[in-house]
C-alpha cells in the first residue's frame, strides 16, 4: 500500500466552507454582542462564495476522488448550490427574529454552516462513511440548533424528540449498512452496485429495509413522520426554517446515492416499499394538515404530502424521474422557506405569528406580503402558473410513462384534498378583518428577500424550462 | 469455535433490547440516551464481525468513525438533557406532552 495524494480540486467548495466556518468561530469569539452583524455578513459571504466556487468546479463528466469517497456530477453541484441560495435566504430571514428574541448569537451562523457542510458532504457522498458522517453533521448541528432558544419549554421539549428520534433513524440506517457491507464486502457505492447481482438476495433485502427505514426517518415519510409536527412546532421559526427547507435537498440527494448509485440493481425490491410510503404520505399528510390551526404544524403535514411527491419521482426508477424529484425537491425547498419567512416577517418581539389567525387581514396592513404569501401558497398547492404546478406535473408525468397511472390518480387526488387548506390561508389573508393593527416592521433585508422569493416563485413558473432541463439532465 | 454467525446473532439481540428499551421505558429520558448508545453499539458488533471475516479492514475503520460520533451525539444528548430539566424540572418521559395537535 502506498499512499497517493488525492485530488483536492473537486472538493475545493467544501474545504472551502470548512475553512470559512473556522474563521468565523474564531472571529466570533472576539466580537461584542451589539456587532454581531460581522458574523451574519461572514456567513453570508461564506455562502455566496461557496456557491461560485461550486459553479466554476462544475463538470460533465462524473469525477471521484478521494479512493472514490467523493463524487463531483451534475446534480451534486446543482444541488449543493440550491442548497447555499436556500440557506443564504433563511440566514436574511431569521435575523430580526433572533434579535427580537435574544438568540442573535453566532453560534446559529456557525452551527448553519457546519449543517451546510453536512449536507454537501452528503450531496457529494460515493461511500457509506462519508453518507453517514454527513448526515450526522447536519443531524447535530440541528440539534444544537433547536435547542439554542434556551429558556423555553417547547423549543427544548423538540430538541429531545428530534434528538432521540434522529438518532434511532441514524441507527436504523447504520444496522442496514452493517448488512449489505456483510453481504457485498465493500463500503463503496459503485463497488456495492457491481455486487448486488451475485449477492445473497435475502441478507440483502434485509439490510435494504433498514436503510430506506432511515431514509424515511429523516425525510419525514409516513409512517415515519411523527416527529416533524412536533419538532416544527417546537423550534423558534428561524430554526425551523432551517430544518425545514435545505435538509430536505439533502435527503433527497441520500437517498438517490444510496438507492440508485448504490442499490439500483434493487430497484423491484425498493420500488414496492416506496410506493406504499409515497401514497400514505400524499394521503395522511393533506388530510391531517386540514385539521390544523397552527400554521407551522399545517406546514409540516403539507412538507409530508410534498415528501410523497419526492418518493413518486424517485421510486419510478428512470432517469427523467429522478430529475422531476430533483427539480421537486429543489422546488420545496424555496416554496417552504418562502412560507415560513413569511411567519418570520409577522412576528415581533414576544409575538409569534404562527396561528392562521394572525394572518386575517394581512391585505390590508400590507397588500405586497399579501401577495407574496398567496403565491407561495398557490405555488404549494400546485396551481398554476406558479413554480409548484411544474413540480408536481412532471414528477405525475413520470409516474404515468412508467406505467404508475393509479399513482398519479392518488397524487392528484390528495392535491385537490389539500388545495383546501391552503385556500383557507388565502381567504382569511384577503377577506377577514384584521385583529391587530400594528403595522408591518421588518428592516429592509428580509422585506427585499421576500419579495425576490416570492417573484422567484411566480418568474420560475412563468419560465420553467431551463431548470427543470437542468434538473433532468443533470442524471442523463 | 465461533462463526459469523454467533456475532450476527448476539448484534440482533442487542439491537433488539435497544429497540425495546426506547419504546417500552415510558419514565426516564436518560434510559433512552443509554439505548440510542446501546443501538450503536450492536452496530459495531456487526461491522467488525463481518470485517473480520472478510478480511477487510474498512468496516473497522467505520467502527472508529461510529464510536467518534457517537461520543460527539452523547455530548449533544446530555446538554439538551440539562437543558430540558432547567425548564421542565423532569426527565420523565410521559411529562413531554407539550406539543401536540
Amino acid at each position: 500500500m502506498n499512499f497517493v495524494t488525492p485530488d483536492f480540486m473537486p472538493a475545493m467548495p467544501e474545504i472551502f466552507l470548512l475553512t470559512m466556518v473556522c474563521a468565523i468561530l474564531i472571529i466570533d469569539l472576539f466580537l461584542k454582542d451589539d456587532s454581531r452583524g460581522a458574523t451574519y455578513i461572514l456567513s453570508l459571504i461564506a455562502l455566496v462564495a461557496t456557491a461560485f466556487l461550486s459553479f466554476s468546479n462544475y463538470s460533465e463528466q462524473t469525477i471521484t476522488t478521494f479512493n472514490g469517497m467523493f463524487i463531483l456530477d451534475p446534480m451534486a453541484t446543482i444541488l449543493k448550490i440550491a442548497i447555499c441560495i436556500v440557506v443564504f435566504g433563511v440566514f436574511i430571514y431569521a435575523k430580526d427574529y433572533l434579535r427580537d428574541r435574544n438568540i442573535y448569537k453566532g453560534e446559529y451562523f456557525i452551527l448553519g454552516l457546519f449543517g451546510v457542510l453536512g449536507m454537501m458532504v452528503m450531496v457529494s457522498a460515493g461511500n457509506f462513511l462519508t453518507v453517514y458522517l454527513g448526515l450526522e453533521l447536519l443531524s447535530l448541528s440541528m440539534y444544537a440548533m433547536i435547542a439554542m432558544q434556551r429558556d423555553s419549554v417547547v423549543a427544548s421539549e423538540a430538541a429531545m424528540k428530534y434528538f432521540v428520534l434522529g438518532a434511532i433513524a441514524s441507527g436504523m440506517l447504520l444496522y442496514g449498512m452493517s448488512m449489505v457491507y456483510g453481504v457485498t464486502g465493500s463500503l463503496d457505492l459503485a463497488t456495492i452496485n457491481k455486487a448486488v447481482s451475485t449477492a445473497d438476495r435475502v441478507v440483502m433485502s434485509f439490510g435494504l429495509v433498514f436503510i430506506i427505514l432511515g431514509i424515511a426517518f429523516k425525510l419525514g415519510a409516513v409512517p415515519f413522520h411523527m416527529w416533524m409536527p412536533d419538532v416544527y412546532h417546537g423550534s423558534p421559526t428561524s430554526v425551523t426554517l432551517y430544518i425545514a427547507s435545505a435538509p430536505k435537498i439533502a435527503a433527497f440527494a441520500m437517498m438517490v446515492r444510496l438507492l440508485v448509485d448504490g442499490l439500483s440493481d434493487m430497484h423491484a425490491d425498493w420500488q414496492m416499499i416506496l410506493i406504499i410510503l409515497s401514497v400514505l404520505s400524499m394521503a395522511l399528510g393533506n388530510i391531517i394538515a386540514i385539521a390544523q390551526t397552527n400554521l407551522k404544524r399545517m406546514f409540516a403535514y403539507s412538507t409530508i404530502a410534498h415528501v410523497g411527491f419526492i418518493l413518486m419521482g424517485v421510486l419510478t426508477g428512470t432517469q427523467a424521474g429522478y430529475g422531476a424529484s430533483m427539480f421537486y425537491a429543489i422546488v420545496y425547498a424555496i416554496m417552504s422557506v418562502g412560507g415560513f419567512g413569511m411567519i418570520a416577517l409577522l412576528s415581533r418581539a414576544g409575538f409569534e405569528a404562527d396561528n392562521i389567525d394572525n394572518f386575517k387581514g394581512l391585505n390590508q396592513k400590507s397588500p405586497w406580503f399579501a401577495f407574496v404569501m398567496m403565491a407561495i401558497l398557490f405555488s404549494m398547492a400546485g396551481v398554476p402558473p406558479f413554480l409548484g404546478f411544474w413540480a408536481k406535473i412532471s414528477v405525475l408525468q413520470e409516474a404515468v410513462n412508467s406505467g404508475l397511472l393509479w399513482l398519479a390518480v392518488v397524487g392528484v387526488i390528495t392535491s385537490i384534498i389539500g388545495a383546501f387548506y391552503y385556500l383557507r390561508v388565502i381567504k382569511v389573508i384577503y377577506f377577514d378583518k384584521p385583529v391587530d393593527n400594528t403595522p408591518l416592521h421588518a428592516s429592509m433585508d428580509i422585506r427585499l428577500a421576500l419579495s425576490i422569493n416570492g417573484m422567484a416563485i411566480l418568474a420560475l413558473g412563468l419560465y420553467p424550462t431551463a431548470l427543470i432541463a437542468l434538473c433532468i439532465n443533470s442524471f442523463s | 469455535m465461533l462463526s459469523l454467525t454467533h456475532f450476527l446473532v448476539l448484534g440482533a439481540i442487542l439491537f433488539s433490547i435497544s429497540m425495546a428499551g426506547i419504546f417500552i421505558n415510558r419514565k426516564n429520558v436518560l434510559i433512552l440516551l443509554m439505548c440510542v448508545e446501546l443501538m450503536l453499539l450492536a452496530v459495531n458488533t456487526n461491522f467488525i464481525a463481518f470485517s473480520h471475516y472478510l478480511g477487510d479492514s474498512a468496516g473497522q475503520v467505520f467502527v472508529f468513525f461510529i464510536l467518534t460520533v457517537a461520543a460527539a451525539e452523547a455530548a449533544i444528548g446530555l446538554a439538551i438533557l440539562v437543558v430540558l430539566f432547567r425548564n421542565k424540572r423532569t426527565i420523565n418521559v410521559e411529562e413531554l406532552d407539550t406539543l401536540k395537535g
